[in-house]
C-alpha cells in the first residue's frame, strides 16, 4: 500500500465518520415538539407514540444528519402541511390574532379596573362630603341610645 | 359614563363571540387544509411488492394517481379499492398512470389485500415514511390526482367513489400538457 493510498483510506474513514456523527438527540426532540402530531388530538410530534411521529422524528434526525438547520426542517415541514403543522402559529396575518387577543384583553380589562376603582373611591369621598349636618336634637338622642344600650 | 347608558353594550359584547361561533360552524372540520394543490408533486422512487420499481419522474406526461393506503385501514381502504380497480381497468389503456404508496405496514397482509382486491397497478411500501410526508399525507386513505406536468391538482382524504375518480381523471386527461 503506498503512502498515497493510505493517506486516501484515511480522509475516507474521516468523511464516512463525519457522515455518521451522531445527531444530537435533543435538537430531534425540539423540533419535534414544535411540531403537530397529524393522526393525534393536541399532540406534538415529539409526545405521540403513533407510528405516524415515530416516522416523522425519524426523517427529522435524518434532515439533521444531512446537516439541515431546525429552522430548514420546519419549513419542510410547514411546506407539506401548511403552518397548520405548527403548534404555535406564526405572529402574522390572521395567526397574528391569537397573539395580540390576550394582551389586548388584559390592557382592556386593566383599564376597565383602574376606571372602576377610581369612581368607586370618587363616589365614597363624595357620599362623606355630601352627608348632611346632624341637627343638635339627633346628635342628643343618638348619644341617648348609645348609652342606653351600653347599660344593657 | 353612568350604568343605564352603557346597558346596552352588554349584549353588543356577544356579538364578536356570534361572528366566531357562525364562522366556526360553517367550516368543515374534516376539510383538512393542503398547501399542496398546484405545486409540483414530489418525486419517489420506490420498491414494488413484486420486486420491480416505481418512479414518479418516468411517469412524466402522464395523468397520475398516487394512492396512499393500508392493510390495516378498515372499513374505508376496503370500500374504496375496487374504485381503484376498476378506475385501473378503465384507464389503463388511456395513458393513466396509477400508484399505490403502502405506509405503516407490513409486507405480508398489504399483498393479501392486494391479490384480494386484485390490484395489478404499481404498489410499493412507504418504508419510511419520506413519501407520506412528501404528499403531506394526515392518514389513509388519501389520493392524489397529478397532471401531465407534474403537479398536484385534486387530493381526495377519505375513500374514494367511481364519480370522483372519473370525474377527476377526466378532467385532467382533456387537458393538453
Amino acid at each position: 500500500m503506498t503512502a498515497r493510498a493510505r493517506a486516501l483510506l484515511v480522509l475516507v474513514a474521516a468523511l464516512a465518520g463525519l457522515a455518521a456523527a451522531p445527531v444530537d438527540e435533543q435538537v430531534v426532540h425540539e423540533i419535534a415538539a414544535e411540531l403537530r402530531c397529524v393522526v393525534c388530538q393536541s399532540l406534538s410530534v415529539a409526545d405521540s407514540p403513533s407510528e405516524t411521529a415515530h416516522q416523522m422524528r425519524g426523517i427529522i434526525r435524518e434532515r439533521l444528519a444531512a446537516g439541515q438547520t431546525p429552522d430548514q426542517i420546519k419549513a419542510y415541514f410547514v411546506d407539506k402541511y401548511g403552518t397548520w403543522i405548527l403548534l404555535s402559529p406564526p405572529p402574522k396575518g390572521f395567526s397574528l390574532l391569537v397573539w395580540i387577543t390576550p394582551f389586548a384583553g388584559l390592557a382592556v380589562g386593566l383599564l376597565v379596573i383602574a376606571l372602576t376603582v377610581r369612581r368607586w373611591t370618587r363616589r365614597s369621598t363624595e357620599v362623606t362630603e355630601a352627608a348632611p349636618p346632624l341637627d343638635a336634637a339627633m346628635q342628643e338622642r343618638i348619644r341617648r341610645d348609645l348609652a342606653e344600650r351600653r347599660r344593657d | 359614563m353612568s350604568a343605564p347608558r352603557l346597558r346596552w353594550a352588554i349584549p353588543l359584547a356577544v356579538v364578536p363571540l356570534l361572528l366566531l361561533l357562525a364562522y366556526g360552524f360553517r367550516t368543515d372540520p374534516r376539510d383538512i387544509p393542503t398547501p399542496l394543490i398546484g405545486k409540483p408533486a414530489a418525486p419517489f422512487t420506490l420498491s414494488t411488492f413484486d420486486g420491480g420499481q416505481v418512479s414518479l419522474d418516468a411517469l412524466r406526461g402522464r395523468v397520475v394517481v398516487v394512492n396512499f393506503w393500508a392493510s390495516w385501514c378498515y372499513p374505508a381502504c376496503y370500500e374504496e379499492a375496487p374504485t381503484l380497480a376498476r378506475g385501473w381497468q378503465a384507464y389503463r389503456d388511456r395513458g393513466v398512470a396509477m400508484i399505490g404508496v403502502n405506509i405503516q405496514d407490513k409486507p405480508e397482509p398489504a399483498k393479501k389485500f392486494l391479490t384480494q382486491f386484485n390490484h395489478t397497478f404499481p404498489n410499493a411500501p412507504d418504508p419510511v415514511g419520506q413519501v407520506a410526508v412528501d404528499y403531506g399525507v394526515y392518514g389513509v386513505p388519501e389520493t392524489f390526482f397529478i397532471d401531465r406536468r407534474g403537479r398536484i391538482r385534486f387530493k381526495q382524504v377519505g375513500g374514494l367513489t367511481d364519480e370522483a375518480f372519473k370525474s377527476r381523471v377526466d378532467t385532467l386527461l382533456a387537458e393538453q400538457e
